[in-house]
């Protein structure tokens, strides 16, 4: 199908001649080049001032730990011992958790809602969906102890350690709090950006490669399937890639459910913790300086993670394209 | 992180415009902690009421986040749930009193299937509960202090706090006081390396916690509990009796541990002495530097300190906190000379 898939470039708006900078700046073109040069710069100067402060802030933390600081499993703020590991670790494993549940949700909703529902209801449940990614997360912290962490500790729970409790993934006591509870509610909160964004994305992918598809023969689901998706998928991706953010960020909802224990455990049912849900739990009452600098140290773990995290994401997106697929 | 750090700037910056524009009123600005903030922020609305002149604007920020702004000069005095260290205390560049305000105490609250009435607590169950070396319900410890009451054999589910907590500080305080072990490996901090157990966030996550899962144990700030219809346990305190805290327990702990009373307030009165003191209590201080060039500002603080220590402390139990006692009352009433 790959053949179909050649870009069209859009009309180049004819160039004048040479004018002169007085000219371009009566009609305005230059102002707005300049400002929204500034602006696009801004977003540059805000990140590495971000970077600079936690890397300057930091600075007792790093001299102290070093590298080390990355695989130190202690978090003792009464004997200024300090490590990442557990947090990373949480952080990790809770967004993980988050994308495997919501990726398929999201991607079969948007699919439905993109190709098969009538427009009139994709509309419809479309706007809910966007109004579900404005609801603060505090409000899902609150669904997470109310509905999830009970349905965990006397149903999800109990039933997976009966069917799966000789893996080491679901072994433990089981709280109702931990990386399980902490993921699926994280899954909830991105779910709708999966959707919302996919199915705008599948929504732009032109007829024709669907009428083609049909055109040859295939039935609707190979044409949503093996055309409309293929083509999407650099804006799916993008979608999870968001999701992966937001998941990785998440603070409130997550700090209330997820059982606050730094420790590296096997089982997801067993409680941990991640980096921003410490940050926001530690960061007002830290009275000492090196514990202080523990933190920021930890925010800026935390930005690396989320750059490495993008550059793969990045990467993928161009491994994608080279495998075929519309170059969007 | 970045939220906080940002509207407290917002804050003060609005603060200080405030205070820049307006001629009449002296504004004040005061940071720390959130243990308190109920009734300070009482006592700053009624004072401000009484001295239309004076106005005191306080941000709940933390005890750390006081200290913090307080050595930074960015407010004109502080407030802190634990004493500030020796080391805290060398930093500054200008020297800090510590007033006493009000006292709190925490108590352990739980979720033992089949039991209702108010279990008695020793101190060493309490800390090998805390340790994880106490596991079962149904441990001598705890069997030997609640004789006829049938403690079923589950596990214990260990609850904390998860956010640093003035409500923390007291408690590890406590079981750093009677057991050698939590002071050597653990310590007392607002948040600490806690050996085993769940964290949850504010008083309202530990009780949450310890409502829905079955053999738990937690500890809250007393006047959460109280407010709240939290039940709660009982305490053997230094004499050996099973106390039940309420506010007049906690005063009692204050006189008695009041005593020996350091004359710069720094002062834990944790398992203090006397058969009526609860055991697991403390002060919370105001942290307020000793020079203040600002005549204006030095005489209205000083103003608003002996309001405090005189009618400020009536409003006290209305709001669930408990009364200083008076020698505690009288000594501050002289350490407010100290302030040049």
């Amino acid at each position: 199908m790959s053949t179909t898939a050649t870009t069209i470039d859009g009309a180049v708006p004819p160039r004048a001649g040479p004018r002169s900078f007085v000219d371009r700046l009566r009609d305005g073109d230059q102002i707005a080049h300049i400002i929204t040069l500034i602006f696009a710069a801004s977003i540059l100067v805000i990140t590495s001032m971000l970077v600079y402060e936690l890397w300057v802030n930091s600075h007792l933390s790093r001299a102290k730990f070093g590298l080390a600081f990355f695989w130190t499993q202690t978090w003792d703020p009464i004997f200024d011992n300090f490590g990442a590991a557990p947090f990373i670790y949480g952080t990790l494993v809770t967004a993980i958790v988050s994308l495997v549940i919501a990726v398929p949700l999201g991607l079969a909703a948007a699919i439905f809602l993109a190709e098969l529902a009538p427009r009139n209801l994709s509309d419809g449940i479309a706007f809910l969906i966007d109004l579900l990614a404005a609801v603060p997360s505090v409000i899902y912290g609150l669904l997470g102890i109310f509905v999830v962490v009970p349905l965990m500790r006397t149903v999800i729970g109990p039933a997976l350690k009966d069917t799966l409790g000789f893996l080491p993934l679901f072994s433990g006591p089981n709280y109702g709090v931990g990386f399980l509870t902490a993921g699926i509610v994280l899954a909830i909160m991105v779910v709708p950006f999966i959707i919302s964004v996919s199915r705008e994305v599948l929504l732009t992918v032109p007829r024709e490669q669907r009428e083609a598809a049909l055109a040859l023969g295939a039935t609707r689901w190979e044409a949503t399937w093996k055309v409309v998706v293929p083509w999407a998928r650099t804006g799916i991706m993008g979608s999870v890639f968001l999701a992966l953010a937001r998941a990785l960020g998440e603070t409130m909802a997550v700090t209330m459910v997820i059982g606050n224990d730094p420790k590296i455990r096997e089982s997801l049912l067993a409680p941990g913790y991640t980096i921003a849900a410490v940050i926001a739990n530690e960061f007002t009452e830290a009275t000492g300086d090196l514990y202080l600098s523990a933190l920021i140290e930890l925010g800026l773990v935390l930005f690396l993670m989320t750059f490495i995290l993008n550059g793969l994401a990045r990467l993928l997106i161009i491994a994608t394209e080279r495998g075929g697929g519309h170059p969007s | 992180m970045k939220k906080t750090a940002l509207s407290a700037l917002l804050l003060l910056s609005l603060a200080v415009t405030a205070s820049a524009q307006s001629d009449k009123t002296m504004l004040l600005n005061a940071a720390g902690a959130t243990f308190p903030y109920p009734i300070y922020s009482k006592w700053f609305d009624v004072y401000h009421t009484q001295h239309p002149e004076i106005q005191i604007n306080y941000q709940s920020i933390g005890s750390g986040g006081g200290i913090r702004q307080l050595l930074a000069g960015t407010v004109d005095f502080g407030a802190s749930d634990g004493p500030m260290s020796d080391d805290q205390l060398a930093q500054a560049k200008f020297k800090i009193l510590h007033f006493p305000t009000v006292l709190g105490a925490v108590v352990p609250t739980y979720n033992v299937p089949g039991i209702s009435g108010g279990l008695n607590f020793t101190q060493k169950a309490l800390a090998g509960i805390y340790l994880g070396t106490i596991t079962k319900w149904n441990d001598p410890e705890i069997a030997k202090a609640n004789p006829g009451v049938k403690l079923p054999g589950d596990d214990i589910v260990v609850v904390h706090r998860s956010d640093g907590s003035g409500t923390s500080y007291i408690f590890t305080d406590f079981l750093s006081k009677v057991s050698d072990d939590w002071k050597n490996k653990v310590g007392k901090g607002t948040s600490v390396n806690w050996p085993v157990g769940l964290g949850g966030k504010g008083n309202e996550g530990v009780t949450g916690l310890v409502k829905q899962t079955p053999g738990s144990i937690g500890y809250v700030e007393l006047i959460y509990a109280i407010s709240n219809d939290v039940p709660y346990g009982k305490v053997q305190n230094a004499a050996g009796k099973f106390l039940k805290a309420d506010l007049a327990g906690v005063t009692a702990a204050a006189a008695a541990g009041a005593k020996d009373m350091p004359d710069d307030f720094r002062v834990s009165i944790v398992n203090a002495p006397g058969a009526t003191s609860y055991p697991i209590s403390s002060f919370t201080w105001l942290l307020i530097p000793a020079q203040i060039q600002d005549a204006a500002k030095r005489d209205a603080i000083k103003g608003f300190l002996k309001w405090m220590l005189a009618d400020g402390q009536g409003y006290n139990e209305g709001l669930s906190y408990s009364k200083l006692p008076k020698p505690v009352v009288e000594k501050e009433k002289k350490a407010i000379a100290l302030i040049q």
